[in-house]
């Protein structure tokens, strides 16, 4: 195990709980990244403004933690471009087709004990967990 | 106010993900490696973001009849478990399991200017318009042939 970090972490999820809590309790929307993406660069009706903005936030607050702390972006693992790139269009094709990720399945889904993100969420992390699996079998953890 | 309340929580999003780990590929890498060298860390993420989330979303289910600067909660409304939630979900894992990225921590590193990044939310981006042009496609298929 490289360093295990549970207060670090679990200090993090409070701050991500808050954000979600803050867009549900005020705006009264999931506040699911794939979706507020999409919405950003594929604008429809008008929930472009919320988005948008969330975004620029989003942009902004990683700003401000790379500066202070740049170290929280270090990248350290072995991968071509082209994993990158196909990663990129799986994700992008992906949250999209599954209507959300990690964000709106997992942290907002869950907490509203909906099924289909317990189904998501749960299909999401098994085909993460074979992924690298199968990364470290076969190709010895670098791609 | 309207616009200020989805910048700041875009804001804290990206500071919990970055304080949390989730900026870090090999930290995310390591969470998904189950069957090898596991780092539970972000599993204390996900948790502290559950517990928070869970006891706002109960306290407003009970007490408020609508949002503070809306009219409605938007809920999403399809409850049917479909094959394209499992194979979208699937693919999104795999994605995250080959680079360490899920799409919140992805925009929130842009900044960072580095090219794995630039790399994979270029083709994020990608992926996303591709996703919108099958829908295109197989509505206006649908529509040719007739029968809906």
């Amino acid at each position: 195990m490289e360093q295990f970090t549970p207060v670090a972490s679990l200090i993090g999820g409070v701050l991500i709980g808050l954000s979600a809590a803050l867009l549900w309790y005020f705006k009264g929307r999931i506040a699911g990244i794939s979706g507020i993406f999409e919405g950003s660069i594929l604008p429809r009706g008008a929930d472009i403004g919320w988005k948008l903005t969330f975004l620029a936030g989003l942009l902004v607050g990683g700003a401000l933690m790379f500066v202070l702390q740049p170290q929280l972006f270090a990248f350290e693992i072995t991968r071509s471009y082209w994993a990158l790139g196909v990663a990129g269009l799986l994700v992008g094709f992906g949250t999209r087709l599954g209507s959300g990720c990690t964000s709106g399945h997992g942290v907002c889904g869950l907490s509203r004990f909906s099924r289909r993100s317990l189904v998501a969420t749960l299909t999401f992390m098994g085909a993460g967990f074979a992924t690298v699996w199968a990364i470290g079998h076969f190709a010895g953890g670098a791609l | 106010m309207k616009l200020a309340i989805p910048f700041i929580a875009g804001l804290l999003f990206a500071v919990g993900l970055a304080f949390g780990g989730m900026t870090q590929p090999a930290k995310v890498v390591g969470f998904l490696d189950l069957f090898g060298d596991w780092d539970p860390s972000l599993a204390f993420v996900m948790g502290g973001a559950l517990a928070v989330n869970l006891a706002v979303y109960r306290f407003t289910r009970a007490k408020r009849e609508r949002p503070v600067l809306d009219e409605t909660f938007h809920l999403p409304t399809n409850t049917q478990i479909t094959a394209r939630l499992i194979i979208g979900s699937a693919l999104f894992g795999i994605g995250w399991g080959l680079s360490g990225f899920c799409p919140g921590p992805a925009l929130a590193s842009v900044v960072t200017g580095t090219a794995p990044v630039l790399v994979f939310v270029l083709f994020m981006g990608l992926g996303v318009y591709g996703h919108a042009l099958t829908q295109r496609f197989l509505a206006s298929s649908a529509t040719a042939g007739g029968d809906g």
